[in-house]
């Protein structure tokens, strides 16, 4: 089976609404997935990401709006019929069955026709277990393995029915650094052999960024951008995804006749109306202050050299902390308590929310 | 090999200094719990059986076999045989819509749940006489029917259901709470249909919770006076169930008699303890509640 790239499968939502009792999950999500896409949900607790998952595999049914697969709307559709594969985050497991029954049982529940013979139920299982790294390890139970492991059985069981979608959610969540780092490869290893059209959710950005084909951002169950990861990082949208996606220093100011300023250091905006500002300045777009520039002022806490760049941790007077990554090379020393003037290259800047100061 | 971490070994004996008490408490306790035990449970037990055997085993069983012993013995057997199974496919049933579903009268119906714990029986049996029995709301029409619960069959086995409803229920709303609905979904969106997801994943991850249920729902329907008493009318042979054959002869001053049937009633309740004991050997969270709160941190 999983060499056959099979005909994948679009998805579109339409004015998605979600509420539980007085909590809106989900407040009119639209969103276009392409056949064959990996797409990551990306936005922190609470913003209606798993909600929004949950809703396209079938297990929770939207208040308004249109779920379609391609052509055909299944905004109703029982959630075994849909056709989902669905990895959870705990992985939900069966516990008093073997990793081969585990992954089985999406076969073995099929009805007539529809039900492969033993032997075939059998030998995609072994193929399965190969896909995922775990032959050999059939007759285990899942109480037996390891974390990393039971994410790859959970991975083959929804494969095993051949689902037209695979959905993850926090597919990593649980797991230690290393092993993420291995399985988020293999994921992109494994979509990119069975074609799927993948969507996972996630609150790790770094996770989005690093495998997605783009990345549909969201706050409060709206959507916010979405985009490819440089798309995303480099134009954001909205205050919201400069301040979530990268690292970046909010810079509470004033733009006025096209120019932002924050403790008298300025940025040409031409686009902005006057008014309170707020900039997200990533650590690479602060640089030191030359002679003929006006800075802002900040105390130097601690400098740490990480390979090419010095990152700089300061202090504005008011107590900000200010992140700076600076090239070491040709770099003065620098020593903690030192006064220093920093200059804005770039940033994003954004009204104020509400036109008023945090 | 590096030296012990001279912390982890202080911390160790903090722990004990802290959470040991002197010897002389330890062995007061034990001799508090211990006495009281024995004299408040385990003497009366004995007691019952000696007096059950006072004119020998020979005697016990003569008294056994007399024919309205008998049928109060089958009478229990029939409505611990009705009770048990219906309330344990009811009490599967409302452990399965509080656990894996949200309704709106959910917290209303956990407690309904409880009421016949918190109710005193004979309260639940009068209960039953006030809607079944002739002055009743449906006396006039059963009665025109020529059908008899109250001081027959059926009424004994109505109060034996609703005294013994909670314990499966109670035993696996947190069970299946604590166990969470993911396995339920996962099974569904493979392609499973209800059915197939209770019996192929719910029923093999309840069923030590389960069959604990049982045995305490069994055990307290063999067992249940009040409620009987009051339903029962106390006619000889027909409506007596073993704990009403017990007050009766005891009340004749047939002292082997009493004490065999409540002997043969003692037996039992020992045999369920010794296999709850049992089934918490092989599933120990069931009666654990750390190990129920570990589950659920894992869930």
């Amino acid at each position: 089976m999983t060499n056959s790239i099979q005909a994948a499968t679009s998805v579109t939502l339409e004015g998605v609404h979600k509420r539980f009792g007085r909590f809106a999950a989900l407040n009119g999500v639209s969103l276009e997935i392409a056949a064959g896409e990996l797409l990551a949900l990306l936005g922190p607790s609470g913003s209606g990401k798993t909600t929004l998952l949950r809703i396209i595999a079938g297990l929770e049914f939207p208040d308004s709006g249109q779920v379609s697969f391609g052509d055909q709307a299944v905004t109703f559709a029982h959630a075994a019929e849909r056709g989902v594969g669905f990895v959870f985050q705990q992985y939900a497991l069966f516990k008093h069955m073997t990793v081969a029954k585990n992954v089985a049982f999406g076969l073995d529940v099929k009805k007539g026709a529809d039900r492969p013979d033993a032997k075939t139920r059998t030998a995609r299982v072994e193929a399965l277990l190969k896909l995922v790294e775990l032959e050999g390890l059939g007759g285990r139970y899942p109480s037996q393995l390891s974390g990393g492991q039971r994410q790859r059985v959970a991975l083959a069981r929804a494969l095993a029915v051949e689902p037209r979608i695979l959905l993850l959610d926090e597919p990593f969540g649980a797991l230690d650094a290393t092993v993420r780092k291995t399985l988020r490869r293999e994921l992109r290893r494994l979509h990119d052999a069975t074609g799927l059209t993948t969507v996972f959710v996630t609150h790790d950005q770094e996770e989005a960024l690093d495998l997605a084909d783009r990345i549909a951002l969201l706050n409060g169950g709206r959507i916010e951008q979405v985009g490819a990861p440089a798309t995303v990082l480099d134009q954001p949208a909205s205050a919201f995804v400069a301040g979530f996606v990268g690292q970046s220093n909010a810079l509470m100011g004033e733009v006025h006749g096209g120019v932002f300023t924050y403790l008298g250091a300025p940025l040409t905006t031409p686009n902005l109306a006057d008014g309170p500002a707020m900039a997200f300045v990533r650590p690479d777009q602060l640089a030191l202050a030359l002679s003929d520039e006006t800075g802002f002022p900040i105390r130097l806490e601690r400098a740490t050299p990480r390979g090419p760049l010095l990152w700089l941790d300061g202090l504005t007077a008011a107590g900000q902390p200010i992140e700076v990554a600076i090239v070491r090379v040709g770099a003065p020393l620098l020593d903690p308590g030192t006064d220093l003037r920093l200059a804005i290259r770039d940033a994003h800047v954004f009204p104020a929310p509400g036109g008023a100061a945090p | 090999m590096s030296p012990p971490d001279p912390r982890a070994s202080d911390a160790r004996a903090g722990r004990a200094k802290t959470t040991e008490d002197p010897a002389w408490v330890r062995f007061g306790l034990i001799v508090i719990v211990v006495g009281f035990v024995g004299l408040m449970l385990v003497l009366p037990l004995i007691a019952v059986f000696a007096q059950a055997l006072a004119k020998g085993v020979q005697g016990s069983l003569t008294a056994l076999a007399d024919p309205d012993a008998l049928s109060a013995i089958r009478l229990t057997l029939l409505t611990a045989g009705i009770a048990v199974p219906l309330n344990a496919f009811i009490g599967v049933c409302a452990a399965w819509a509080i656990a894996k579903h949200d309704f709106w009268a959910k917290s209303v119906l956990i407690s309904l749940i409880d009421l016949p714990f918190s109710v005193s029986p004979v309260v639940a049996g009068l209960a039953y006489v006030l809607v079944f029995g002739l002055q009743g709301w449906f006396g006039r029409w059963l009665d025109a029917h020529g059908i008899k619960i109250i001081f027959a069959a059926p009424g004994i086995v109505l109060a034996t259901i609703f005294v013994t409803f909670p314990f499966v229920a109670r035993e696996l709303i947190p069970l299946m709470q604590a166990q969470g609905r993911d396995e339920e979904e996962a099974a569904v969106s493979l392609g499973a249909g209800g059915l197939t997801t209770f019996l192929r994943v719910t029923a093999p991850n309840i069923r030590w919770g389960l069959l604990y249920g049982v045995l305490l729902c069994n055990a307290r329907a063999m067992g249940e006076f009040g409620a009987v008493s009051v339903v029962s009318g106390h006619v000889r042979g027909l409506t007596d169930t073993m704990p009403l054959q017990v007050e009766i002869l005891y009340n004749d001053y047939d002292m082997v008699g009493a004490f065999s049937v409540a002997a043969l009633l003692c037996l039992l309740a020992v045999v369920t303890l010794v296999l709850k004991a049992g089934l918490e050997r092989l599933q120990p969270q069931l009666s654990d509640p750390i190990a129920l709160q570990d589950l659920r941190l894992r869930r």
